[in-house]
């Protein structure tokens, strides 16, 4: 399962987070799901994503016996491999774009591999829809976010809520985030580290370490 | 969850790292510890930190000597150096925190799998809201606020004397008693969680009430809401009737999920 709804950010910032999944639905299309959604991670994986994830791993991947040597030299690479050999139960496969062009390149190929699976969008309603104009999709449903509504006065500023929510489950929390930017403005981390660190966070490789790294560069010279 | 004090060096990387801030360093016994009333079993601290299997008496060994010199070291923000945290076993009523918390495990046994359903993302293959027709998914808790059941149930209770019908295979859905009073099972009404989905359908002329009703009930609970609001495009792939509607009342959709209408039924027997 993914969440990518409910990302903070009004239509403009989301200009570099695209995530395009694929998902079978029990008793309709799950025979052979898994291969199919082995075959459209293959797919994305040709369109330069900038996260993948199958529904228990995303390619930023915590590690269960780190090697104390790491904290000088910590690998930051996405795994592309593990995220797609990973898949071993229908469920859903998800790629994040961090440019419309390559969102759209890699949708046309899936409607080509003709795979059977639902195929969704989330990004901004304009966005969702130029890119299905571009395919010549005709759009089956859509689903608007109204945004989050806090009458008790919960959440952060907003810096820290664009940087968190980017885990639709919530499991990047906003004093994580906090600590992110601070080191990113402190110079205690670059923003390739920091983003990495958070982006281990999502299980479900949704979130956009593009997007993240674009808002923390910002975030660094940005009053708060 | 638990903290193995036996292994815990206080170093607190995880103390930012709980979406509930549940965890602390406690002063008295220089661990850190765990509030189990706000924590909703998540596992980010338990599977989203990165483990070392560092001896704990040579890192209080260093980092009481890197205290005495005012030194700070500078560790990876999303280790535990001890790999403290242990993932206990579950009972009811408090299995629920996982169960509504954890993106990852799954509990068969209790038949309640994951927050929501797949909503329009398989509207194209498993048709749940129609043309004209509006499908809700309302979120109670994410992000990083956490809600309780009792504070679910005075929204499911409110929409259920609007009449509305709840989505049969919602997992809130199943822990309701009484899904025409919209009350939800007394034993698991104090437990929190990180987020749950209720989801509703109506009509189109329902939509000012439902949101109306959600962000009155929303005033009295203590926590955060996020609606997903949806319906099908007509044949042509547009959709103006809800958009409009929306705009109408003032909401402005920045952001959307887009079915594009692939999916086929390609199950022997499906079709
Ligand atoms: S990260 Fe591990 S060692 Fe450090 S305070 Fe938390 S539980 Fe203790
Ligand atoms: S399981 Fe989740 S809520 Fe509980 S202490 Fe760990 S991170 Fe916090």
């Amino acid at each position: 399962m993914t969440n990518t709804l409910h990302r903070y950010g009004k239509s403009e910032s989301f200009r570099d987070d695209f995530i395009l999944f694929c998902i079978p639905s029990p008793g309709k299309n799950d025979e052979g799901a898994v291969e199919k959604q082995k075959a459209f991670l293959r797919i994305c994986a040709r369109h330069s994503p900038v996260n993948m994830g199958n529904g228990n791993r995303g390619s930023f991947k915590p590690e269960r016996h780190l090697d104390p040597r790491s904290h000088w030299n910590r690998d930051l690479s996405p795994d592309w491999e593990g995220v797609i050999e990973g898949v071993n139960k229908p469920g859903t496969a998800a790629a994040v774009f961090d440019s419309e062009e390559n969102a759209r390149a890699c949708l046309q190929e899936v409607v080509d591999a003709d795979l059977g699976l639902s195929v969704n969008l989330s990004t901004s309603v304009s966005g969702a829809k130029e890119v299905a104009k571009c395919c010549g999709i005709h759009r089956h449903s859509v689903e608007y976010s109204l945004g989050f509504t806090d009458p008790h006065d919960h959440l952060p500023n907003s810096q820290v809520l664009e940087l968190a929510t980017m885990c639709g489950h919530g499991m990047v929390s906003f004093n994580m985030a906090r600590k992110m930017l601070d080191m990113v403005r402190e110079g205690r981390r670059t923003p390739d580290q920091a983003v990495t660190t958070l982006a281990r966070f999502c299980p479900c490789g949704v979130y956009n370490p593009a997007r993240a790294r674009r808002l923390l560069e910002e975030a660094r010279t940005k009053a708060t | 969850m638990l903290i193995d004090t036996n292994k815990c060096v206080a170093c607190a990387n995880c103390v930012p790292v709980c979406p509930m801030g549940a965890i602390y360093v406690d002063p008295d016994i220089g661990r850190a510890r765990i509030n189990q009333d706000e924590c909703v079993e998540c596992g980010t601290c338990f599977r989203g930190m990165s483990q070392e299997h560092l001896n704990p008496t040579m890192v209080r060994t260093v980092r009481k000597l890197a205290r005495l010199f005012r030194f700070r070291f500078e560790p990876e923000p999303d280790v535990c150096p001890t790999a403290a945290f242990v993932m206990n076993e579950l009972e009811m009523p408090r299995l629920v925190r996982q169960v509504f918390s954890d993106p990852v495990v799954e509990h068969k046994s209790t038949g309640i799998k994951g927050r929501g359903t797949e909503e329009v993302k398989t509207n194209d293959v498993n048709p749940r809201v129609g043309v004209g027709e509006v499908g809700y998914t309302i979120e109670f808790g994410r992000p990083g606020v956490g809600v309780r059941f009792r504070d679910i149930q005075e929204m499911t209770i409110e929409l259920a004397r609007m009449g509305v019908k709840f989505e049969a295979k919602n997992p809130i859905t199943h822990l309701m008693t009484d899904e025409s009073t919209g009350q939800i099972r007394a034993d698991i009404l104090g437990e929190k969680i990180l987020s749950a989905i209720v989801e509703i359908k109506t009509t189109l002329d329902q939509v000012e009430a439902v949101l109306g009703t959600v962000e009155e009930v929303n005033r009295r609970i203590d926590t955060v809401t996020a609606v997903g609001i949806s319906t099908r495009c007509d044949d042509g792939g547009e959709e103006t009737r809800l958009a409009q509607v929306l705009e109408d009342l003032g909401y402005g959709a920045e952001r959307a999920k887009t079915n594009m209408g692939l999916g086929r039924l390609t199950n022997a027997g499906a079709a």
